[in-house]
């Protein structure tokens, strides 16, 4: 008798553990923060560019300088960021359940996501698409030569879906694995379990330079099978909190466009009479207040990280180790696709 | 007392029982609806609507055929399928394999007794999920690249793609029966044809089976010593051989304390295949996740999995609870 239920009880324990473990409401994701005195801010477990942490555990990447230019808006203070690493699988679970305050893990805006997890999708910070990776001694020059071929990607994420969508469209059968894990799926690759690795663009080239054997030995597809706009994103219900999300990149693209810079924020503070450099560094109307911040919050936030073009610089673009060009991550007024709405 | 008193006490046991049971079913209502009212008022869409949607991805291999046209509860039943398909030989190794080592830890021969004892502490002292990333890390480096395999036999190639042995298929709109062998071809990115057992597969088999058989041998050892001493030596006083006395006369009373430990090993194995998922063997799990990854709907997938593990759980419970009916001593139920 006591054996024949103990299943059902340890069945119910969990499901209790589930239902307890979501908080009731989080009200004023603003005012915890506040309270809290840091902003938890969802990341990747170590995609180079994006968020990966060094020897020393501090991070860095796109999408952590975000999050440190939303701490610096809202607290004061870039550091004052609590980084959570989320595998893909776990990422959505945690941003409903209330764990982090923003997810900044280079994700993508999907119709799926946007409409049906609870969540709203904040400023695209990167537009990219998903590649290949292909060893050179293969002499495939395109995707569609990858007939019966098997392919090595991540679970859990577009990328697993996109690559079945497009081989379906193509009618090439190919064969997938997937990994839990984007490092085990990497790693299968380059060992040489499959002949093709699939992720997104920005991915690829990181990998390549990083973690095979011989970079050279490696090569890029020129084919994007998909549209992957990567923006971070926050619960719904709490508009406020949105709206910060929302115009700290924002702003940071807007100071690319006006020429405010990390390096020059200051002068132009104290000698700037363009209206709009002054609005973004707190010298023209006082913006912040109809956010919950201060006037200065779009200052502190262009001296944290820069401009959005020094960001991707930094991270992703010639003075990393990715050294992607800026291609559509250009300025939409320089021929790429990066538009903010104005600040004003 | 008088019976009267005694049917009025039982009565009440009755209704204390069911009014227990009536509160934790009501509990676990509650808890649940509260859960889903919760995700609702953040907009999050819940319910399992979703499963006669196509599910969009593929699966790379199992026992059954999976398009990423069809809907996510044929994949979930695909997962089911290679949940079944990795489980069940690797319950069928480790219980040979565990059984072989176990009667090895009594061995009278030291070098013997010796390799069996360090197999058990080696391998039941080690994580498993290390251990299958181990393994997988020793599959993907040892073997030749897939587009240059060695060829075993005619026929039969081994490479990081796998292995490829000729197998029965049916010829074009042909039926459910076969009509030729269909022999693997080596094509450009490798082998292609036939049937394949990868890597991944054989890793989380061999991988299971060895681990569990660690365990097993522990439990056959201690059913052997649970027979008193006295059996032996009246068995040897009968005249017999060493292996008579291993079949007739030890291993049906060792059987009786073998087969509920044996039970809890099973259960152990089928739940640990689930680590699968680490080294790409697309299971039940490795399902859920790329379905969660896809739509998001993780407190429903994660309800699936939990179901569908315990009611495996059960039959293997109630299978091997049929069993040791059997083997046990009459009257001692």
């Amino acid at each position: 008798m006591k054996n024949r239920f103990r299943p059902a009880l340890a069945a119910a324990a969990t499901i209790a553990a589930l239902a307890t473990a979501a908080p009731a409401l989080a009200g004023k994701t603003l005012d915890a923060v506040k309270q809290r005195g840091t902003v938890k801010c969802g990341v990747t477990n170590g995609v180079a560019g994006f968020s990966a942490p060094d020897t020393q555990g501090n991070w860095s990447g796109l999408d952590v300088d975000t999050c440190r230019a939303i701490a610096a808006a809202v607290l004061g203070d870039p550091k004052k960021v609590d980084f959570v690493p989320l595998n893909s699988q776990q990422r959505f679970s945690a941003l409903q359940a209330g764990e982090i305050d923003i997810l900044a893990r280079n994700t993508t805006w999907t119709l799926t996501r946007d409409a049906s997890l609870g969540f709203n999708f904040t400023t695209i910070t990167y537009y990219d698409g998903q590649g290949f990776l292909v060893p050179k001694k293969l002499k495939v020059t395109s995707a569609r030569q990858l007939k019966n071929a098997t392919i090595c990607t991540q679970s859990g994420t577009t990328n697993e879906k996109n690559v079945s969508d497009y081989f379906r469209a193509q009618n090439i059968p190919v064969k997938t694995v997937v990994f839990e894990s984007f490092e085990a799926s990497f790693k299968a690759f380059f060992s040489g379990r499959c002949q093709a690795f699939t992720t997104d663009a920005s991915a690829l080239a990181g990998l390549r330079n990083k973690e095979a054997p011989n970079p050279d030995d490696y090569v890029i597809l020129p084919e994007l099978i998909s549209k992957e706009p990567l923006a971070p994103l926050v619960r719904r219900g709490d508009d406020e909190w949105f709206a910060i999300a929302k115009w700290v990149p924002n702003a940071l693209i807007e100071a690319e466009e006006f020429g405010v810079t990390q390096a020059n924020a200051d002068d132009l503070k104290a000698n700037s009479k363009d209206p709009a450099q002054q609005r973004l560094v707190g010298t023209g109307e006082d913006l912040g207040k109809l956010l919950g911040l201060d006037k200065d919050w779009s200052f502190r936030a262009i001296k944290a990280v820069g401009n959005y073009g020094e960001m991707f610089e930094r991270n992703v673009g010639p003075k990393s180790v990715l050294k992607l060009p800026r291609g559509s991550n250009n300025l939409w007024n320089k021929g790429g696709l990066i538009y903010a709405p104005p600040v004003r | 007392m008088s019976s009267q008193a005694s049917r009025r006490g039982a009565w009440l046991a009755w209704v204390v029982q069911a009014l227990l049971v009536l509160a934790v079913v009501a509990g676990a209502a509650w808890v649940v609806n509260h859960a889903l009212e919760v995700l609702r008022a953040r907009g999050v869409r819940s319910g399992f609507d979703f499963l006669a949607e196509p599910a969009g991805f593929s699966i790379s291999e199992g026992w059954l055929d999976f398009d990423a046209s069809q809907p996510f509860w044929r994949a979930f039943l695909a997962g089911l399928v290679n949940t079944v398909r990795a489980s069940v030989p690797a319950a069928i190794f480790s219980v040979v394999l565990g059984t072989l080592i176990g009667i090895g830890r009594l061995a009278p021969h030291v070098l013997l007794r010796g390799i069996c004892t360090a197999y058990v502490e080696l391998l039941r002292n080690v994580p498993l999920l290390v251990q299958l990333l181990m393994l997988a890390f020793a599959i993907a480096n040892l073997l030749p690249d897939p587009t240059e395999p060695v060829r075993l036999l005619p026929g039969v190639w081994l490479s990081k793609g796998g292995l490829s042995v000729p197998w029965p298929a049916s010829g074009e709109g042909g039926g459910w029966w076969p009509t030729h062998l269909e022999w693997p071809e080596r094509g450009d990115f490798g082998v292609s044809g036939g049937a394949a057992l990868s890597p991944e597969y054989v890793t989380i088999v061999a991988g299971l089976s060895f681990y569990s058989a660690a365990f097993v041998a522990e439990i056959v050892r201690a059913g052997i010593l649970s027979v008193p001493q006295g059996q032996v030596l009246a068995g040897q006083a009968l005249g017999l051989a060493p292996v008579q006395q291993l079949r007739i006369v030890i291993l049906p009373q060792a059987l009786r304390v073998i087969v509920p430990s044996l039970t809890n090993q099973l259960l152990s194995l089928v739940k640990n295949s689930s680590l699968a998922v680490a080294v790409g063997y697309p299971e039940l799990v490795s399902v859920a996740n790329t379905t969660i990854g896809s739509n998001g709907r993780a407190f429903e997938c994660i309800a699936i999995i939990m179901a569908v593990y315990l009611l495996l759980s059960l039959l293997i419970s109630f299978g091997m609870n049929r069993y040791n009916a059997r083997v046990a001593l009459r009257g001692w139920r």
